[in-house]
């Protein structure tokens, strides 16, 4: 290991080349996820805004803060832009791009150029979505049912609904690229059994991203088509039916739920046995669970049209199918904790969020029994029990292993620390706001309150009251880690090539790593996660 | 305080018990989960916590832990996958007798029409005690009609029909949501269910003055589209004879055997050769775009009311004879 | 595949080595999983209009099969045979590029364009005549004339409209493969002059190729979906 002293002037991929053109015409891979970096952070608080506008009209019964049209296009483009430009590209698209290639051994992405390019097409997506924003918005929910969408909704959903389409292509590109990379890319001797689990998630996502997506922008094609141009492929009253396009939304859409959760899964595979000195407790059946959540997160998108209007015979074949999907998630928690179990366990910033990960997926988990569950799904889908459930995974889930992961390899990407207190006080924030604004939506909509509900009786205001505290405070708590991370660009400590005494080829380079990652092609000789061969750093204060 | 902070909404339908206790075992059951995965973790953080001399043991897996919380959360799903399905399934299948309420809905209210005639807005009366189903269309955007009393909820799409079924067993006054979002008042597409009790309700029939059935208007209309020349008493006709029609099987023109409910009914009118009965031409024309849907609501029901006819009432006077237009009963 | 390892030996180094790639046999691996994989999303891409083509084909099989029958199958018949040619030139000029022969390969990409861009000739006289006979979906939409030689099949026209409006946006969209093929065919035909195929390094041919055979496969599903299936008597 080099100095910290002298660790800045040695060359790196943010020194090599200097100037806005050498950053926009990059084809390194680490660029790329910084450009992504910036870009998802600018979608995230935009998205951000738009929930705390929400909570701060559902604060009242009465709606007096927006107009019921605002608040309808506040929802939409909520999700819109949290689903499709934050949450679907934030790990992949940042961690993913800046650690497949390190983490097995290559110097870049198969496909360079084609990397670059999906940067420019979510940019080019993005900025068509903030068109549309400031056009007037949108306001068909971010599931663009038909045929409120084609042919009752005035907004501009053709805009909307083109930007996520060219977006589509982004995601795919990436997933390509991936698949490609980790297939043919690898160092001498990293077999498939020691690839570490983040690559194993990323290849899962990669595979839902291939296959699944291409069916979504079919899809917003042809509603696109059919706003254009007048025809009646979703529409009822021309002979289309609005239960196709359900089908087809959600045969994407719902994969792109694991799509948000799978890398989160590999960020904690990565931080779970790092923090606790440990080998990760069964690796295969992590890895292959991640392969099966893929291949099983196929069958089960009727789950979300229990209520639709679909036949008896259908809902039961895709709840069974839905009980199946949870066994592979189930096992994952397991093992995370098992990996716990007489580990040697330091409690920093990466491993809180990791820890609050399990926790808040676990609750996400759980809560999506209820609604696999035929009988009782009747009763609480379209409420807040929804709400409050996809925001557990999501949000509890997701976004929780994309803090822990950007915080993990923050000193990788940036050569410097983070100020840990400060780290761990907004990981603790962030827990607590985020169970006080979820937590009393599964009471809300166990007690019936419908979402999408700009007004609502005054009987639910105690409980809005409190997720409305709840998310001030989650504001609060993803602000932080905005500031503290910038400020640490300038006055962080340096931080060394491995501050966490971390396996993984990605910790063997120096930090931040030069622009072809390796001095030389490393050969791998041992297993993943061989934390009983690595000593735990002594800087790293005992938690 | 509790006034201001409800947990549990009332429960008001013979439905509601049996999904509250699914709910209940689920949220023991993820109780128990959380706290076990929580306890495991703070237990394991606080026990293995990195100090001078500890070290980690290393564990690679164990086979019989990976089979045994893979095969066991497996056999729980499985229950629980039962049991809902066990509930859905009774909210699929309406007992034969239950009542007909016709529902329409359309940007942003909700329409009731009791087969007696009965109209209502935002609004649906119902007795205690009879089982009520509910045949939903909408004359717009996909909408939803939950009853969070009664832990009832279906979507109401266009152009087709959708079905639900409760028992109300607690007279009062319970909240009617719009679930799927449709637009502008989505939130003020609400409502209320009123559950009275049978002498309430029979009282609140007759208050309204005198409505004409609903099978009745639907035969006025019948005649005045001209269907009864072709839909004759006797199967003579160009088209089958509608008498005992409803709730029974029906032999396509295709080879298929269906059983007549409201969805053939109303398909069967709209789009006439998608399911041709046999020894008949497609020769009816299509009627999209030419009834409303509370006129195909009345022309359902008034074939349903010939399908209950007992069997030979045909020519009996309180039916119609063939070929007269003008008359009603 | 198994051909190639033979070039996997030979470690030297090659001017079209990407700096990222270990030797020439990993980078030519790359290209050729990653156009697989690239198809495999193509395939999904499609998959959900055949879907909802196969859906609506069972729902209203009167005006779908009416529909089709009114589409002039002697043009479908004569593009499929034109894409057929096409693939065998593709799949010569693959040879001829593999092999160093300039000329040839020139020759094989320009044949290939030129059956490229008749079966986008003879598609634009089929949307032509369908322009004039009122069946482009829309304002003047009108299928009159399909009922009138089907007289005693009451035709619904919104459902009609459903048959062309997936007709043409399946040929439409395949139409546009082939836009983005010949462009492709274009760039290699410029390489091909440069000389830049040989032997060791034909990978571009190859996998241009592949897109192009991907695409006239599209194409044999289409054909009879639109135009064959079922063409029955419909009175």
């Amino acid at each position: 290991m080099a100095t910290p002293a002298v660790q800045d002037e040695r060359p790196n991929y943010l020194n090599s080349t200097h100037g806005i053109r050498s950053w926009l015409l990059t084809t390194d891979h680490k660029r790329i996820a910084l450009l992504y970096l910036m870009s998802v952070t600018f979608f995230f608080f935009i998205g951000g805004l738009f929930a705390l506008l929400i909570r701060l009209e559902l604060l009242t019964p009465a709606g007096d803060l927006v107009m019921a049209d605002t608040y309808n296009k506040l929802f939409t483009m909520h999700g819109q832009i949290m689903v499709f430009f934050f949450l679907i590209p934030s790990i992949p698209a940042i961690l993913g791009n800046f650690l497949v290639p390190m983490m097995i051994g290559a110097k870049d992405l198969a496909f360079p150029k084609i990397n670059l390019l999906s940067w420019y097409i979510y940019i080019f997506a993005g900025g068509l979505m903030l068109y549309c924003i400031v056009t007037g918005g949108v306001d068909t929910g971010w599931t663009f049912y038909t045929p409120f969408s084609t042919a009752f909704s005035h907004t501009q959903v053709v805009e909307a609904a083109l930007a996520i389409f060219i977006n589509g292509f982004s995601s795919i590109l990436t997933g390509l690229n991936f698949v490609v990379t980790i297939h043919r890319m690898r160092a001498p001797g990293l077999t498939w059994r020691r690839l570490p689990l983040f690559i194993w998630s990323h290849y899962a996502v990669s595979i839902i991203f291939l296959l699944g997506t291409p069916v979504l922008a079919i899809t917003l094609l042809l509603v696109f088509f059919e706003r254009v141009f007048n025809l009646g492929i979703f529409d009822p009253t021309r002979g289309g039916d609005p239960l196709l396009f359900q089908h087809l939304f959600w045969f994407y859409s719902h994969p792109a739920v694991y799509i948000m959760i799978l890398p989160s899964m590999g960020v904690v595979s990565e931080i779970v046995p790092c923090f606790s000195r440990k080998r990760i407790f069964g690796y295969e059946f992590v890895a292959m669970s991640s392969i099966g959540i893929a291949v099983i997160g196929f069958l089960v998108w009727a789950h979300h049209m229990f209520v639709a209007g679909i036949s008896l015979y259908a809902a039961l074949i895709f709840s069974v199918l839905s009980y199946l999907v949870a066994v592979p998630s189930a096992i994952k928690v397991f093992n995370w904790t098992a990996t716990m179990y007489k580990g040697s366990i330091s409690l920093d910033t990466p491993m809180l969020y990791a820890l609050g990960f399990i926790g808040l997926f676990t609750i996400g988990g759980l809560t999506g029994l209820f609604l696999a569950a035929l009988g009782v799904d009747v009763h609480v889908h379209d409420t807040y029990f929804v709400i409050a459930h996809f925001h557990y995974v999501m949000v509890g889930g997701a976004v929780m292993g994309y803090m822990g992961g950007l915080h993990f390899w923050w000193p990788k990407m940036t050569g410097r620390m983070y100020p840990e207190i400060w780290g761990k006080l907004a990981a603790v924030t962030i827990f607590l706001g985020f169970n006080l604004t979820f937590f009393p939506q599964f009471i809300l909509g166990y007690l019936g309150m419908p979402r999408r509900y700009w007004e609502y009786p005054p009987e639910f205001q105690v409980w809005n009251v409190l997720s409305t505290a709840g998310a001030s405070i989650l504001a609060v708590g993803y602000l932080l880690p905005m500031v503290y991370m910038i400020w640490s660009l300038r006055y962080g400590k340096i931080a060394g090539d491995n501050p966490w005494g971390a396996a993984g080829l990605e910790w063997k380079t120096q930090s931040p790593p030069i622009t072809s990652n390796f001095e030389v092609t490393p050969e791998v000789t041992w297993e993943a996660y061989n934390y009983d061969e690595i000593p735990a750093p002594e800087e790293v204060p005992v938690g | 305080m509790f006034q201001n902070l409800p947990f549990w909404p009332p429960a008001a339908s013979a439905q509601a018990g049996t999904v509250d206790a699914l709910y209940l075992f689920l949220v023991a059951l993820s109780v128990f989960m959380t706290l076990a995965i929580f306890i495991a973790i703070f237990v394991f953080a606080f026990k293995y916590r990195r100090r001078p001399g500890h070290k980690a043991v290393q564990i690679h897996g164990s086979w019989i832990l990976e089979t045994a919380w893979s095969v066991i959360p497996m056999g729980i799903f499985l229950v629980i996958f039962a049991w809902g399905a066990m509930i859905y399934y009774q909210a699929h299948t309406p007992p034969p007798d239950a009542d007909t309420v016709y529902t329409v809905a359309k940007q942003w209210m909700w329409k009731f029409q009791h087969v007696t005639g009965q109209m209502e807005l935002d609004e649906l009366h119902v007795p205690v005690g009879r089982d009520i189903k509910l045949i939903m269309t909408s004359q717009d955007v996909i909408h939803s009609l939950f009853v969070p009393a009664f832990r009832v909820k279906q979507d109401v799409l266009p152009g087709r029909y959708t079905m639900v079924w409760f028992r109300a067993t607690k007279p009062g006054t319970y909240h009617l949501f719009c679930s799927q979002y449709c637009g502008t008042q989505h939130s003020g597409m609400i409502g209320q269910v009123v559950v009275m009790t049978p002498t309430d309700y029979q009282a609140w029939l007759t208050q309204g003055g005198a409505w004409k059935s609903l099978s009745a208007q639907g035969n006025t209309l019948f005649q005045q589209l001209g269907c009864g020349t072709c839909h004759q008493q006797e199967s003579q006709g160009r088209g089958p004879s509608l008498i005992g029609v409803y709730g029974h099987h029906v032999q396509l023109e295709d080879g298929r055997v269906i059983t007549a409910d409201e969805a053939y009914v109303r398909e069967s009118i709209l789009s006439p050769s998608a399911k041709v009965v046999s020894g008949f031409k497609p020769i009816m024309p299509v009627f999209q775009g030419l009834v409303d849907e509370d006129q195909l609501n009345q022309l359902v029901e008034y074939v349903k009311s010939l399908g209950n006819a007992p069997e030979g009432a045909a020519g009996t006077p309180s039916m119609i004879p063939a070929g007269t237009k003008s008359q009603t009963y | 595949m198994a051909e190639t390892s033979a070039l996997a030996t030979q470690e030297h180094e090659h001017s079209d080595l990407q700096h990222h790639f270990a030797d020439m046999e990993q980078q030519k691996e790359a290209s050729t999983l990653g156009m697989w994989v690239f198809l495999g999303t193509e395939i999904m891409f499609f998959g959900g209009m055949f879907l909802a083509y196969l859906v609506y084909r069972l729902k209203y099989y009167n005006e779908f099969a009416t529909g089709s029958q009114s589409i002039d199958i002697w043009l479908g018949t004569i593009n499929t045979i034109v894409l057929i040619c096409s693939s065998l030139t593709v799949a010569l000029g693959v040879k001829a590029a593999q092999r160093g022969k300039r000329k040839l390969l020139i020759v094989l990409i320009i044949l290939t364009l030129i059956f490229g861009l008749a079966f986008l000739g003879i598609k634009g006289i089929e949307w032509y005549q369908k322009y004039q006979e009122h069946h482009v979906p829309g304002i003047s939409f009108n299928i009159s004339d399909i009922q009138a030689a089907h007289p005693h099949t009451p035709l619904n026209p919104g459902h009609a409209q459903l048959y062309f409006s997936l007709y043409f946006a399946l040929t439409g969209l395949h139409a546009l493969h082939m836009i983005i093929g010949i462009g492709i065919f274009l760039a290699l035909l410029w390489m091909a002059w440069k000389g830049r195929f040989g032997p060791d390094y034909y990978t571009p041919m190859e996998i241009g190729g592949l897109y192009w055979h991907f695409v006239d496969i599209v194409w044999i599903y289409l054909f009879p979906l639109l135009y064959l299936i079922d063409r029955k008597h419909i009175p």
